[in-house]
């Protein structure tokens, strides 16, 4: 048992006093000396070309300073996705374009003296459209003479992924091993079925907020909330050919992300304002704007088919995933991948798979990063699917996940075949307590009690379902994360990253690694992170990498450092390295009984003799991405009246190695799995028949509060992972693929109803168990 | 539309002031008074990310006009901590995890003191229904009801 001072602590979050106190910390909270302010114009029509656009008299408005549109603005295609460079989505979008691609696509700007005049400025902008026929429905987007959303344009498309806009194609990903026609004849029994999930909106609390403004060297500051700082300063340096050395982006706190912000959404704009009027500029989106122009979750169709013998083994198993990109494409091969690389891993033991999955555009809201990232989609489909073979089988759900999930030791198929951008990387499962995770919250829940019951109170029934989930730990070969540590006098460390924590408590878990690596309390470390002036670099806050990756490069970095002091420790007691010992602040001679302080050794290393800076820097990059597991097990109340559903508990038994923070982890997973049980139950994007979003408000787009909470319980099932740490894998995705599928397969305990069809809602719930002909 | 002159007190604090006939509660707090701890998440008042004290009510600020709040006193999250003493709700939150981004803290806090003001030994359920206009997205609420929890227990015992 290691006896940790950092490791496994609940440390408060060092940020957690400031936000608590109301501190001026977040992007809108700094105020810029007369900055301009941004206003968009957005198309109400969800496809049509730009016949005419006329800024005259938007332009002559007193108080405003400058009008963008497709004739003003670099004609650049890029992508917006925050990914690595070469970014693996399509490069299909303009600053603004000569066509429209859905309600809420950007058609023009006003920069001025005060939102109001900007706001004004835009309802003078007169366009002129030519409309065209739009394109709704993914099952019709590949189709002969169906409407071609990127037609004409020349595309840059990195190959991991087939692309074919003239069909609407944004990616197609295929992948099989064995032969699974072979296997389906094999099989006792087949079955196959369809799911759905659907659009929904992070809903991060902070909308997008980009500042603008300059430094004395004249260089351009981004001061804005994202989740991507340095994909941020080079995409913003490649649309509008300013020199990436003369760009700053800062972070300031984020408020929430989910994956919203890994997208370089409004930088261009605010930047090329600021640019081109040598003014600061700035623009703090509306709520409607976030739903609507923002980005959202990849809505998916995926058709399940497994064959499966009496004795439980599933000897083929087809995937054929159809997503939405929506109006453009960033993310989209990416997520598409998702839906087979982090799914069909979880059962390796099958031995005929086929994975078959496109991605089309159509004329909705653009798709993007979203925690989970295909994981979610994939497993909603997959959990249910097994719940019902097992049903069919007869088996217990619980014993069937233990039995055929992938062990520690294991490999797939699927890490060499499907990766992120690159093609994948060979893998083995290098620690997994999934089984035990399944153990804890069966127990929790009452599984064997409940499951089963068919326990009915006048017309509520009640049921309990369970799901599994695993994602990664970063992107294999490709996420980066550097680190820079320096010592001061006092024995204190200031510590530098990129990494970019965006609520979720990077900062803190950072600094409890390289503390405990130097063998100092936490307290002694004074973080920075996120500015691309001052930190190294970092892929930043997505694919679960903060933990792992950034940690990684922390650990290192700390571990140089503390070479150097034992060195200068050394040459203090004059002594050979090796009979030194690292102590709590201290570095300690045995031999002689004699120690020294740390502040003794930094004072000697800057003030006494051969001085010089105690400081070193790291960086990681990982051949692995290390699985954390989850499983949930739900039990819900069906009123069969009114199609009402109830989450009464739900227990989350949770694998993330060794846990650095176990309140922090705990918060991961507790707001990651009431996110899962929002989306299935009651987020929804609704459209009128023109591809207008009627609900863009927190009115009618519902998000679970305190008054709907079911209880809530979070299990953490420590392993010990060997590429992570201190044992560390990540925490902050998974747990959001598996309450969704959970809740669905407790309804099917409850009232025998499969629900296909994202999120269950009442009139959805109502209208299965009429046609079911359930009570 | 001309000005308007309005008195509000702000944490303790008189002030006079010459407001837009449209203005919020919320831009005034955030704009004229650089009190930025109050938050804009909506607009609409359905995520209580602006929530502040209004003459002893939790109130939006986003749906209050400042020209209404002429001769009122408002509470925001500055005015929580007293002398460079944090208030036992801000120490609960912190303590307890119950801050993750933090965007929705201030509006939780506020909600929060206006319940314990009110009712100083509130029942759980009594916690979720004053914040129940509080959206959080990171947290699940989990950890920010055993803030509150914690809280009124150390203030009872003051």
């Amino acid at each position: 048992m290691t006896d940790y001072i950092n490791i496994g602590k609940n440390k408060e979050k060092v940020d957690a006093l400031a936000l608590a106190a109301g501190e001026p910390l977040f992007a809108d909270d700094f105020a810029l000396k007369d900055p301009l302010h941004i206003a968009f114009l957005y198309s109400p029509h969800a496809h049509a070309k730009i016949k005419s656009i006329d800024t005259v008299e938007a332009e002559s408005m007193p108080g405003v300073a400058l009008v963008l549109t497709y004739k003003n603005t670099p004609r650049v295609l890029y992508t917006s996705a925050g990914q690595s460079h070469p970014e693996p989505s399509p490069y299909d979008m303009y600053m603004f374009d000569e066509k429209v691609r859905f309600v809420g696509d950007r058609v023009a700007l006003v920069a001025a003296e005060s939102e109001e005049i900007a706001k004004e400025a835009v309802k003078k902008i007169k366009v002129e459209y030519e409309m065209l026929p739009a394109l709704f429905d993914i099952e019709e987007a590949e189709k002969d003479g169906a409407p071609v959303l990127h037609d004409g344009e020349e595309h840059v498309m990195i190959p991991s992924a087939i692309y074919r806009p003239e069909k609407n194609l944004a990616a197609r990903i295929a992948f099989l091993y064995g032969d699974s026609q072979k296997g389906f004849e094999e099989a006792d029994f087949v079955q196959e079925a369809t799911y759905y999930t659907h659009i929904a909106s992070h809903c991060a609390l902070e909308t997008h907020v980009t500042k603008a403004t300059f430094d004395h060297y004249g260089r351009l500051v981004l001061i804005t909330s994202t989740q991507v700082p340095f994909h941020a300063r080079r995409i913003v340096s490649n649309i509008l050919g300013i020199p990436l050395g003369k760009i700053r982006v800062i972070k300031p706190r984020i408020g929430g992300g989910f994956g919203s912000k890994q997208e370089v959404l409004l930088e261009p704009y605010v930047a090329l304002v600021a640019w081109r009027t040598k003014r600061p500029a700035q623009i703090v989106t509306s709520r409607e704007e976030y739903f609507v122009s923002g980005r959202t979750r990849h809505a998916m169709r995926s058709r399940i088919k497994m064959g499966v013998k009496n004795d439980g083994t599933i000897v083929a198993m087809e995937i054929d995933d159809l997503m939405n990109a929506g109006a453009y494409g960033p993310h989209g091969p990416t997520v598409l991948a998702n839906t087979g690389a982090k799914v069909l891993p979880l059962f390796n033991k099958i031995e005929n798979v086929s994975f078959y999955a496109d991605c089309v555009y159509t004329n909705l809201p653009v798709g993007g990063a979203y925690r989970g990232y295909g994981a979610t989609q994939g497993f909603f489909g997959l959990n249910q699917h097994i719940d019902h073979i097992t049903r069919l089988l007869g088996i217990d759900m619980a014993e069937f996940v233990k039995k055929w999930h992938i062990k520690t030791g294991e490999t797939s198929e699927v890490f060499k075949a499907i990766g992120e951008g690159k093609t994948g990387h060979e893998q083995v499962v290098t620690s997994c307590k999934l089984s035990e995770c399944i153990d804890e919250a069966a127990r929790v829940i009452g599984w064997k009690e409940k499951r089963g019951a068919k326990r009915k109170e006048g017309d509520k029934c009640y049921g309990v379902g369970m799901a599994v989930a695993t994602q990664g730990s970063g992107i294999p070969l490709i996420d980066m994360g550097g680190a820079h540590i320096k010592m001061n006098e006092d024995g204190s460390f200031n510590l530098y990253v990129g990494a970019t924590d965006i609520g979720t408590g990077s900062d803190t878990v950072l600094a409890q690694i390289a503390a405990e690596t130097l063998k100092v309390p936490s307290e002694k470390i004074i973080v920075l992170s996120s500015d691309t002036d001052l930190t190294p670099y970092d892929v930043g806050a997505y694919a679960s990498s903060t933990t792992y990756v950034s940690g990684n490069a922390v650990k290192r970095c700390a571990q140089k450092v503390a070479e150097r002091i034992m060195e200068v420790a050394s040459e203090m007691l004059e002594c050979p390295r090796e009979e030194l010992t690292l102590g709590v602040e201290e570095v300690s001679h045995v031999k002689s009984g004699r120690s020294l302080s740390f502040k003794d050794v930094a004072y000697y290393a800057f003030y006494a003799k051969n001085q010089f800076q105690i400081e070193e820097s790291a960086s990681f990059v990982s051949p692995v991405s290390p699985f954390p597991f989850c499983a949930t097990f739900a039990e819900v109340e069906v009123d069969i009246k009114t199609g009402i559903v109830r989450p009464l508990k739900v227990v989350t038994a949770m694998d993330c190695g060794n846990v650095l923070n176990p309140k922090l982890a705990e918060g991961q997973v507790e707001g990651a799995v009431l996110n899962g049980v929002s989306f299935s139950l009651c987020e929804e994007y609704l459209f009128d028949e023109k591809g207008k979003m009627k609900n863009p408000s927190f009115w009618d787009y519902k998000v679970y509060k305190t008054t709907d909470l079911p209880e809530i319980v979070t299990i953490l099932v420590p392993s010990f992972e060997e590429y992570g740490p201190y044992g560390a894998k990540s925490v902050g995705e998974v747990a959001i693929n598996t309450p969704g599928p959970a809740i669905a397969n407790a309804i099917y305990d409850a009232v025998g109803i499969r629900m296909y069809d994202l999120p269950m809602t009442p009139e959805r719930v109502l209208k299965a168990i009429k046609e079911k002909g359930v009570g | 539309m001309s000005n308007i002159e309005v008195t509000i007190t702000v944490n303790g604090t008189k002030h006079r002031l010459m407001v837009g006939p449209k203005e919020r509660l919320l831009d005034t707090l955030r704009e004229r008074l650089h009190l930025t701890g109050t938050k804009e998440g909506c607009g609409v008042g359905e995520c209580g990310a602006c929530t502040v004290i209004l003459d002893g009510e939790a109130v939006h600020s986003c749906l209050i006009l400042t020209a209404q709040a002429d001769g009122s006193e408002v509470i925001t999250v500055e005015g929580l901590e007293k002398e460079g003493q944090l208030h036992p709700l801000q120490e609960a939150f912190i303590k307890h995890h119950a801050v993750q981004c933090g965007f929705c803290t201030p509006g939780m806090l506020m909600s929060a003191k206006a319940l314990i003001d009110k009712n100083p030994n509130p029942t759980r359920e009594e916690i979720k229904t004053a914040i129940e206009g509080n959206l959080c997205r990171c947290t699940g609420y989990e950890q920010i009801i055993e803030a509150i929890e914690s809280a009124t227990r150390a203030l009872e015992s003051r």
